[in-house]
């Protein structure tokens, strides 16, 4: 037990120094990064196409190729479409590091703080 | 273990100091990098503690004398259930779980803040990191759990008789889970008033956690006096003790921060009030703690003295000055946006309500610290007691309750007297038929209490009028029929109508206590068996005397001296009580000898109580043991004689035959016994009072994950909307 406690102690150790130093390892953090940008920009291209078939969908309404009730079930479709994929994009929305990003209060708050 | 355990507590403080430096850097040069690493240090902090905590239990589970505070305040009679409690009974323990609550809390606080606020919670990460550096470097250098004997002792002190109580095993950790919750928004408080970002945001962030320290400090303190009442062996619930109060004081100013923090979010007010006023309950949550574990105020609650005065108070000092700097410094920032436009609104209700919650806060601060004012000035220590405590707090409890009906129904900004006929009008006329009724049942005797249970009764009419006005609307708005519509209503207003259910709780517990407290019957007499005396209406006979010993793991554990009581009324039976006192050995086996240190250790009294909805009767036993003197010395002596003959095996039984001899006698011929009678209207009602706050609070604390998730999709609909409109 007295040549166990040490080994434990030191993995403990390991796991803290692993778990806290995460954030701040560069090169997962950037892979990690370009691969959120990619997912990104993929998911605003949905939200683009998909409103895109909003307003073609109301488009066919207002030159009578749909009926209102037809148009009224797609068109809560589509936006309940839409608004899975804006909750994607704000799910991988991670906090910006970059300062100039910061609120203005932030930067007022740096000067008080 | 005992290795590992002290080494998570040094990797703790470790990481407390790596998190406070990492978040204050990534605050200062804006890298969002560093705040995450301070934020998964708190996380660090918490896996640290957990796993400390852990092997302390084990310990004490395995009864492992060889940590040394494992064989001071548990041993192998000790139940295991009691056995896992006394890990918290010791100072160390205690000091432990308050880290390991503190890491548990801020981990949650900060996962679920991690993307908002963000210029904020580099700040309060640090705050609340500089709380678990403070606790764990007490433990690490002041206070270490983990020390072990070179020797370790085959049997244990034991767990302190008077904490073998279920309650008991719970109370200490739900305060504790109220003074580290209180951290949160205190530590969210200096980030936001360091940054100068003092709108409502980071009080929407951590309004729950403020909330969550109200609900556990509430249910700790009523625990507590549940115990008081059930083991104590005194027939109170509250005796304005310094322990009893260094809990009441955060919770009280936590109730005025709990209020007073929907002004700032409804219109902007109050801001210097609130951050004064969290402020002030993160520094009282400390001197709580304090309090318990000093052993400077003399109390029937502190379980030791410490020689953690310093550091603590430093702790203390530090709050206090850094608290008075950030609200003077950022006055300007804490401007209010409005000011109050009548005193006949809602707004005022609140602010009275707040001013009422820290006058009694103060009340109580003042006659609890009032032995050291007077030491100080005077030289002499002069305790003040209840009757002082009462000649304050009752005034103001009776404009609290009033402020209880009043606000919750008030109009905002300017009442009306159209507005306030309809709030009012029923509520009014259900106190003055109250008073009525009780002016005509003959209950006259107290006006204090007349006017606090009509003043009640406003309170109680008051939320039931808001749930059945609200319950109509949701009808008429959905067609639902009545019940469905009532838990609709609740489930889609559970800080308001949990709010409603926690002034319904304390209405009714207040009815209790002016009950309970000015029409009792107490009777202290001593009573031969085949007596009797009376209690109010009731006649209490001593039937016969009791007597027994309890045995675990081949030793004596206790011995136990009762009585049987029979009480009648009118000629009726009513009940059979059977209170009793039971005795733990002393550990000064060579001062009282080995039969002797049972009659000089620590004694419980388990009392005997009929509990009703309309009165308790209560009583406790003192038994005389002076007649038995010549059997203990005989015992003492034998045992005395005999001990090179026999073996520790032979001992115990020898020494258990005694025992059961000397309590055989007992109940043989027992002496006279002395009594403490008590026939109390409503005490039932301060316990289902608190039942009902706790339900509230539960209510109120609930999330909401329907209503947030309706919000939301909301918010994307209309984003969609505008997005599409910009298009």
């Amino acid at each position: 037990m007295d040549v166990l406690a040490p080994l434990v102690v030191i993995a403990l150790l390991g796991l803290v120094v692993l778990l806290v130093s995460a954030p701040l390892r560069g090169g997962r953090a950037e892979a990690e990064a370009q691969r959120q940008d990619a997912r990104l920009a993929d998911l605003q291209a949905a939200k683009d196409a998909k409103y895109r078939e909003i307003r073609e969908a109301e488009l066919d309404y207002r030159t009578g190729h749909l009926s209102e009730a037809d148009w009224r079930l797609i068109d809560r479709q589509l936006r309940a479409e839409a608004v899975t994929i804006l909750r994607r994009i704000d799910e991988l929305a991670e906090p910006d590091p970059r300062p100039a990003e910061r609120g203005p209060q932030a930067a007022s708050g740096r000067r008080g703080g | 273990m005992a290795q590992v355990g002290a080494g998570c507590l040094i990797l703790a403080l470790a990481t407390c100091v790596y998190g406070i430096g990492a978040s204050l850097y990534g605050a200062a040069t804006g890298r969002g990098q560093w705040v995450a690493s301070g934020r998964r240090s708190v996380y660090a902090l918490f896996l640290l503690a957990a796993a400390a905590f852990a092997v302390l239990e084990v310990a004490f589970l395995r009864s492992q004398f060889e940590f040394a505070i494992v064989a001071s305040h548990s041993s192998t009679t000790t139940p295991p259930l009691y056995r896992a409690a006394a890990a918290w009974s010791s100072q160390e323990g205690s000091l432990l779980l308050w880290l390991f609550l503190l890491g548990l809390w801020s981990s949650l606080a900060l996962f679920l803040t991690r993307r908002r606020l963000r210029d904020v919670v580099p700040y309060a990460q640090a705050v609340l990191l500089g709380f678990g550096a403070f606790f764990a470097a007490l433990l690490v250098f002041a206070a270490n759990p983990f020390e072990t004997a070179a020797l370790a002792p085959s049997e244990g002190v034991g767990l302190n008789p008077l904490l073998r109580y279920p309650a008991m095993m719970i109370h200490p950790p739900m305060l504790y889970s109220g003074y580290t919750l209180f951290a949160v928004p205190f530590a969210f408080a200096v980030g936001a008033l360091v940054v100068r970002r003092v709108d409502a945001e980071w009080i929407t962030a951590t309004r729950r956690f403020g909330l969550a320290a109200w609900f556990f400090l509430g249910v700790g303190i009523i625990l507590g006096a549940r115990w008081s009442y059930a083991e104590l062996g005194w027939g109170g619930y509250w005796a304005w003790d310094p322990v009893e109060n260094a809990s009441l004081l955060p919770w009280l100013t936590g109730t005025a921060f709990i209020h007073s923090v929907m002004i700032q979010e409804k219109r902007g007010m109050l801001k210097v009030w609130n951050a004064s006023l969290v402020l002030t309950t993160g520094i009282l949550a400390v001197l709580g703690t304090f309090l318990v574990r000093s052993g400077i105020l003399d109390s029937i609650h502190a379980f030791g003295a410490s020689t953690l005065g310093v550091p603590f108070v430093t702790l203390i000092a530090l709050m206090i000055v850094g608290s008075l700097y950030l609200v003077v410094s950022r006055r300007d920032a804490l401007r209010t946006e409005h000011r109050v436009d009548s005193l006949l609104s809602r707004e005022a209700a609140f602010l009275g309500n707040n001013v009422v919650l820290v006058g009694l806060a103060f009340v109580v601060f003042w006659g609890t610290f009032f032995p050291l004012i007077s030491e100080a000035v005077t030289g002499q220590k002069a305790a003040v007691g209840p009757p002082w405590f009462d000649r304050y707090t009752v005034p103001l409890a009776l404009v609290l309750v009033l402020l209880t009906g009043i606000g919750p129904v008030i109009a905002w900004r300017r009442a009306t007297w159209a507005n306030a006929r309809r709030a009012f009008a029923l509520p009014a006329a259900a106190g003055v038929v109250t008073l009525i009724a009780l002016l005509a049942l003959g209950v006259g005797a107290s006006v204090t209490s007349l006017i606090m249970v009509t003043l009640c009764a406003f309170a109680i009419a008051v939320a039931l009028q808001e749930l059945w006005r609200g319950t109509a609307a949701r009808r008429a708005m959905s067609g639902e029929p009545a019940p469905l519509a009532l838990v609709s209503l609740v489930r889609r207003n559970r800080r308001r109508y949990g709010g409603y259910l926690v002034h319904v709780g304390v209405a009714v517990l207040f009815i209790g206590v002016a009950a309970s407290s000015a029409f009792q019957h107490a009777q202290d007499t001593r009573l031969q068996v085949g007596q009797s005396t009376r209690v109010g209406p009731y006649d209490v006979r001593y039937v016969r005397a009791t007597s027994g010993i309890d045995v675990r793991a081949g030793d004596v554990e206790r011995i136990r001296f009762g009585t049987v009581l029979e009480v009648t009324m009118d000629g009726r039976h009513v009940t059979t009580l059977g209170p009793d006192r039971s005795y733990y050995p002393s550990q000064a086996i060579l001062a009282f000898g080995p039969v002797g240190r049972y009659f000089e250790g620590e004694a419980t009294s388990d009392v005997g109580l009929k509990a009703g909805p309309l009165r308790d009767i209560w009583t406790a036993v003192q038994p005389d043991t002076s007649r038995l003197q010549p059997l203990i010395d005989k015992g003492d002596r034998l045992l005395e004689r005999t001990a090179s003959r026999l073996t520790p095996r032979q001992r115990s039984i020898l020494l258990a035959q005694i025992l059961g001899g000397l309590v055989s006698r007992y109940a043989q011929d027992p002496p006279p016994a002395q009594f403490r009678f008590l026939a109390s209207p409503l005490v039932s009602w301060i316990w289902a009072g608190g039942l009902l706050v706790f339900a509230g609070g539960l209510i109120a604390l609930w999330p909401a994950a329907d209503a947030a998730r309706r919000r939301a999709r909301a918010g994307y609909a209309a984003r969609v909307a505008r997005e599409l409109g910009r298009a």
